[in-house]
C-alpha cells in the first residue's frame, strides 16, 4: 500500500538495446550537463562536510585548520561522554522526542480522518488551506506568536490576571517546557502533516465500503476494517521515519527558546553542538556530538525498519 | 453501481454521498462542526491578533492590557515607525534580495538536475541519483558545514544564505517525478521536430509542468524567506540581517530596537501614540505578508500528486 514502489526504477523499464557506452556518453552529454550544477552544489557543501567530520578525530584548531590540526583518535569522544551535560542533553532530546511521538503522532491521523470523513469539497477545501498555512511560518514566527499568546506578558496572562487568578509564565516554566513545544509543533506541523494521511485515505477503494455497507457494517466498524488497515503502511512508513529522526527535536525552535526557559529544560543534541562548538569554539567537540547523533540515527531508522519488516510492511525499502 | 437500499430522503442528500451510506446524525455532524471550528480557530485567532495589535492605538492595547483581540482604535503609526527606521527597512530588503535571488539559483539548479535525471535510460542517471538520494540520509551536521562554509570565506556575506541551502534534492525528486511522467510521445515529437534536450525542457517539459514548479518555487521561497539559523551564523553585523534576526532580536528576546525611540529598559520616551508592542507586531506582520500574499495562488496546486512524488524516489 506504500506510495513507494509504484514505479519500478527508470533503468528496468527501459529494455531496448543499449548502445555502446561511449556513444551513450556522447548521446546524454547535455543532460549530464545539466546536473553538474547540483551535483558540484551538493559535493561542496553535503559531502566535503561528511568528510569534515573526521574533525571529531581532531584536536581542531581554527589556526591551524583542517589538514594541520593534531590527530588525537577517540580523545574528543571521551572528553564526550564524560560530560554530564552531554548526557542531559541527550536525555531531554530523547524524552521530548518521546512526548511528541505520543502526542503529536496520532494527530495529522486523526485530522485528516475527520477532513476525509467530510462530504463538502468547500468545507475541506477552507480547512485545509488553513492548516495547512502555520507550516510556512519560521520557528521564529511561530515561537512569537506563542510568546505574545502564551507568555508573560500575552493574551492569556492579560485574560488571567483580569480574572484574578493569578499568572502562569509557560514560556518560561521548565516543567511543562515539553507539552508547550509539542503544542507548538502542533500548531505548526500537524496540518501539513495531513496530507500524506489523506492521499492514502483517497486511494482505499470505495467499492470496499460499499461491500461492507451492504453487508452491514456500520460507520466505526468500517473505520476500523477498512480505513485503518487501508492507510496501515503509510502510518508505518512515517514511524519508521520519525524513529529515524528520533534524535532530532526541531532545532531552531530549541535554540531559539533555550535562553527563556533554560539549558536543564530546553539543551538538545542539536543545540549542545551548537552552543559547544560554535559559540564555545570548541569544534571538535560539537562535530564529535554530532557523528555521534547521526550514527545512532541511522541505527535508529534501520531498527525501526527492521521492526515494519517484522510487522508485514514494507517500510522504508522493501526487504 | 447500482442502488444498494435507499437509506435516506434523497432530496437531503449531499450530492458527494454515495447512496449506500447511511445519512449523517446530527450529533456527528455537530461535533465535526465544532473539531473543524476549534482548529480553524487555533491557527487564525493569534494570527489576526498580531495582524490587529499592529494596527491599535496605544490606548486600545493599554486597554487590552496586551494583545489585542476586538478592533478598537486603529491607526497606521507603527508601520510609518518602521517604515522609517533604518534598521528594519535594511533588513526587509535583505530578506526580499535573500529570498528573490535565492530562489531564481535554486529553480535553475533543480529543474536542470531533474531534467537531466528524467530520462530514462540516460548515461551514468542511477549513480547520480544514487548521489543525490545519499545526502537525504547523511549529512556532515553542523560545525563541519560551519567549517566548509568558513573556509570557502562565506563568513560575513550574504552568499552563506544562499548556496549551502540552494539543493533540495526532496525538492529535485518532486520536480523529477513530474519530468518523467510528461508524454513521452510529446517528447520524441519535440526531437523529431530537430530539438534538442534544452530546447525540448524549455518549450515542452516546463509548460506542461506549471503546477509543480510553483509549489516548489513556494518551497524555496518560503525557505529563503525564513532563513534565521545561517544568518545567526554566518552575519555577525546587524547592518547585514534579514528580517527573521531582527525579529528574534528585538522582539523575542526584548532587546531594544535602534532608532525605534525606544531605551534600553524597553520604555518609550517622549509622548508617542504608538506602543513597543505595535511596534513589534508591525514587524512581525511584516514578515507575515509576503506568505499570505503567495500562498493562496499556490497552494491549489498541493494535490496528492505534487508532494506525493517525491516519496516514490
Amino acid at each position: 500500500m506504500t506510495a513507494l514502489h509504484d514505479a519500478p526504477p527508470a533503468s528496468l523499464r527501459a529494455p531496448e538495446e543499449k548502445p555502446v557506452k561511449k556513444n551513450r556518453f556522447r548521446r546524454d552529454r547535455s543532460l549530464l550537463l545539466m546536473v553538474v550544477p547540483a551535483v558540484v552544489l551538493l559535493l561542496v557543501f553535503n559531502y566535503a562536510p561528511m568528510f569534515g567530520t573526521a574533525t571529531a578525530f581532531q584536536r581542531y584548531s581554527i589556526y591551524a585548520g583542517f589538514w594541520h590540526s593534531p590527530w588525537t583518535g577517540l580523545e574528543t569522544f571521551r572528553q564526550l561522554f564524560a560530560d554530564p551535560l552531554f548526557w542531559s542533553a541527550l536525555g531531554n532530546t530523547l524524552m521530548l522526542s518521546l512526548v511528541q511521538l505520543v502526542l503529536f503522532f496520532p494527530v495529522p491521523i486523526a485530522l485528516a480522518m475527520l477532513l476525509h470523513s467530510i462530504m463538502s469539497n468547500k468545507i475541506r477545501t477552507i480547512v485545509q488551506s488553513v492548516v495547512y498555512l502555520p507550516h510556512f511560518f519560521s520557528w521564529v514566527l511561530a515561537v512569537t506568536i506563542f510568546q505574545q499568546m502564551l507568555g508573560g506578558a500575552g493574551a492569556l496572562n492579560q485574560f488571567l490576571r483580569q480574572n484574578g487568578i493569578g499568572t502562569w509564565d509557560v514560556m518560561t516554566d521548565p516543567d511543562t517546557f515539553a507539552l508547550l513545544v509539542t503544542s507548538q509543533v502542533i500548531w505548526k506541523e500537524a496540518g501539513w502533516g495531513i496530507i500524506v494521511f489523506l492521499a492514502a485515505l483517497a486511494a482505499i477503494d470505495t467499492q470496499l465500503y460499499e461491500a461492507a455497507a451492504a453487508d452491514g457494517a456500520g460507520r466505526w466498524r468500517r473505520m476500523w476494517h477498512i480505513t485503518l488497515p487501508g492507510i496501515r503502511g503509510v502510518i508505518v512508513l512515517m514511524l519508521v521515519l520519525r524513529l529515524g529522526n528520533v534524535l532530532t527535536v526541531g532545532f531552531e525552535q530549541m535554540l531559539i527558546q533555550r535562553g527563556a526557559v533554560g539549558r536543564d529544560a530546553a539543551e538538545v543534541l542539536d543545540t549542545y553542538a551548537y552552543f559547544y562548538g560554535v559559540v564555545n569554539a570548541n569544534f571538535s567537540l560539537g562535530a564529535a556530538a554530532t557523528l555521534f547523533k547521526g550514527v545512532l540515527s541511522l541505527l535508529f531508522l534501520l531498527a525501526a525498519n527492521k521492526i515494519a519488516h517484522l510487522l508485514g510492511e514494507d517500510g522504508l525499502y522493501r526487504r | 453501481m447500482t442502488v444498494v437500499t435507499p437509506l435516506a430522503d434523497p432530496s437531503r442528500r449531499n450530492r458527494n454521498r454515495p447512496n449506500w451510506e447511511e445519512p449523517p446524525t446530527a450529533a456527528g455532524q455537530t461535533g465535526k462542526g465544532v473539531v473543524l471550528a476549534i482548529v480553524v480557530a487555533v491557527v487564525l485567532i493569534p494570527l489576526w491578533m498580531v495582524v490587529l495589535t499592529s494596527l491599535s492605538t496605544q490606548t486600545a492595547v493599554n486597554k487590552a492590557g496586551g494583545m489585542v483581540l476586538v478592533p478598537d482604535g486603529l491607526t497606521l503609526a507603527a508601520y510609518k515607525q518602521i517604515f522609517t527606521n533604518q534598521l528594519v527597512m535594511h533588513s526587509l530588503l535583505v530578506s526580499l534580495g535573500i529570498t528573490i535571488v535565492g530562489t531564481v539559483i535554486s529553480m535553475v539548479v533543480t529543474i536542470l538536475c531533474a531534467y537531466g535525471l528524467s530520462r530514462h535510460g540516460s548515461y551514468g542517471h542511477r549513480l547520480i541519483l544514487m548521489v543525490l538520494v545519499i545526502t537525504m540520509f547523511f549529512s556532515g551536521g553542523l560545525i563541519p558545514t560551519f567549517l566548509v562554509v568558513s573556509a570557502l570565506g562565506g563568513y560575513d556575506s550574504y552568499w552563506s544564505m544562499i548556496l549551502p541551502t540552494a539543493v533540495s534534492v526532496f525538492n529535485i525528486l518532486v520536480v523529477r517525478a513530474f519530468f518523467s511522467a510528461t508524454s513521452q510521445e510529446l517528447i520524441d515529437a519535440a526531437a523529431i521536430d530537430g530539438a534538442g534536450h534544452w530546447r525540448t525542457l524549455w518549450s515542452v517539459v516546463l509548460p506542461t509542468s506549471r503546477a509543480v514548479t510553483a509549489v516548489v518555487a513556494l518551497f524555496y521561497a518560503v525557505g529563503y524567506w525564513n532563513t534565521f539559523f545561517n544568518a545567526l551564523l554566518f552575519l555577525p553585523d546587524n547592518q547585514k540581517w534579514p528580517l527573521q534576526m531582527v525579529i528574534y532580536t528585538y522582539t523575542l528576546q526584548g532587546n531594544a530596537m535602534p532608532g525605534s525611540g525606544q531605551n534600553t529598559t524597553g520604555q518609550y520616551f517622549g509622548t508617542q501614540e504608538i506602543t513597543p508592542l505595535a511596534i513589534q507586531m508591525a514587524v512581525v506582520t511584516l514578515t507575515l505578508v509576503p506568505i499570505l500574499l503567495v500562498y493562496p495562488f499556490v497552494q491549489r496546486h498541493f494535490t496528492k500528486g505534487v508532494l506525493l512524488g517525491a516519496i516514490k524516489g
